[in-house]
Parts: structure tokens; sequence; C-alpha cells
């Protein structure tokens, strides 16, 4: 029998409004693979870490448009959230707790830190430049 | 004032919406800045009951009022948390400066 696939891409302005729309978007996508509430919940907040930082940190406000890929592989579940921003000059620096580049923004410094918590693995390329791709990955428990 | 504040003496307590996301933290802070301003806050509280969601934002707006409140033991109280925004405060580190009352009911189940 042929694996279920599934796959789906939304493009998104980086409007804080959207962040609410990138998860529950991602939260439906993700019920074809029988989470649990809790592992909605944890793809949920990874999402919206990944969003915010393209529309606060990639974008640093500006209004440009973001990219969610969803990708279903069996019970696997693939996440990758780009944006086309100023980059990440020093990704590990960026990837450590409590690390923000914007403290006075009370950015708590937790996003990474978030997403690599609730997914099962979290790899980020980024150029300065050019922009930051998040790519996550989580197996959905049956 | 907004409908999320309550203000009874020095206590101001904040009723938080389903998600407590980026643009609502933002929102909270603001609000929550403009009644220290003007008057005497000794405590806040934040009551989880309506929230199902949150991220590292609403993390940085406890933080935040938990230093605005001169970072006082016991100044910035949760309550009503359920068993997935617990996770976030202590995954978070935030447990240790803020007291964190659970929802009734939690791990009955």
């Amino acid at each position: 029998m042929m694996e279920n696939t599934n796959e789906m891409t939304l493009i998104f302005d980086s409007r804080p409004v959207n962040e609410g729309l990138a998860r529950i978007t991602a939260a439906s996508f993700c019920t074809q693979l029988n989470p649990t509430l809790e592992e909605v919940a944890d793809l949920k907040t990874a999402v919206s870490e990944a969003v915010t930082n393209c529309i606060i940190h990639g974008y640093e406000g500006e209004i440009h448009k973001i990219r969610m890929d969803l990708r279903r592989k069996g019970q696997e579940l693939f996440v990758d959230i780009t944006d086309q921003g100023v980059g990440i000059a020093d990704i590990k620096k960026a990837m450590e707790p409590l690390y923000t580049s914007k403290p006075e923004k009370e950015r708590s410094g937790m996003g990474f830190t978030f997403m690599e918590a609730f997914m099962d693995e979290v790899t980020v390329d980024s150029a300065v430049g050019v922009g930051t791709s998040v790519h996550m990955k989580k197996t959905i428990r049956r | 004032m907004n409908t999320m504040f309550q203000q009874d003496g020095s206590v101001l307590t904040v009723h938080l919406p389903a998600d407590v996301d980026h643009p609502i933290s933002d929102e909270i802070r603001r609000e929550s800045d403009r009644i220290i301003g003007k008057v005497y806050i000794r405590t806040m509280i934040f009551d989880f009951e309506a929230t199902d969601f949150m991220d590292s934002s609403g993390i940085g707006l406890l933080m935040g009022r938990y230093r605005a409140l001169g970072m006082r033991q016991g100044c910035i109280r949760a309550v009503q948390v359920s068993s997935h925004i617990d996770k976030l405060l202590h995954l978070s580190g935030v447990h240790k400066y803020i007291e964190i009352q659970k929802s009734e009911g939690e791990g009955m189940i």
C-alpha cells in the first residue's frame, strides 16, 4: 500500500495577526495524523515561535512574505518556515536559551528552546541578507 | 480600563485570553505598564483560566512585569495554569521567579 503522504504550502504577510493563522493551519493539517491534544499544543507553540522570529527578527517589523511548508510522510510531520529577511549571522548563539538580540522588546530568548523542546528535530539554514529557513520534524505517536 | 484587567487596591489581575501570543502580549504589556505608572501596584495576578495556548512572548510578558514590579518575591502570580502552560513556565525557568497555582482538577485524570 502507498504510504500516506500529503503536503501544503501557505504564504502570508509578516503581520503579527497571521501568527495565529499559521499555527491553526499547522494544527489542522496535523489532525490527519491523529495527534493527542498535547502534541497539537506543542506543534502550535513551535510554529508560533518560528513565525514570530520571521516577523520580529527576519523582517524587523517590515511587511514581506513568510512561507510555511507542511508535509506528512506516514506519521512524520515536517514543517519548514522560511523568510527572506536579514538572516542570522551566528545561528549557534541565536539558538542558545535566553539569548535574544531584542531584549528591549521583552523577547524572552526562549523561541528556539521551545521549538527544540516541542519538536523532535529542529535545524536552521540562514545566510545574512538572504533569509532564514527553520526545518522542524515531529513524529506523531499513535 | 480594558476588560481583561481588574484592579483591586494594589493588586492587578489580568484575565488572559485563549491565545497568549506576540500581538496580545504586546497589548497586555502596554496596558499594564500604563496602570502601573498611574497607581501603586504591588502584585500582579495572571489568570490563565481561559488560556489554552501560549508561546515565548507570554514568558517575556511575565518576566518583564516581574522586573517592572521590582523583582520582589511573590509579586507575580500565575493562577489556573494548565499542564501545557505549566510546562512552558518550567522549561523557560520562569517558575523560579513567580508563584504558580495549577488549575483545579489538573492531574486528577
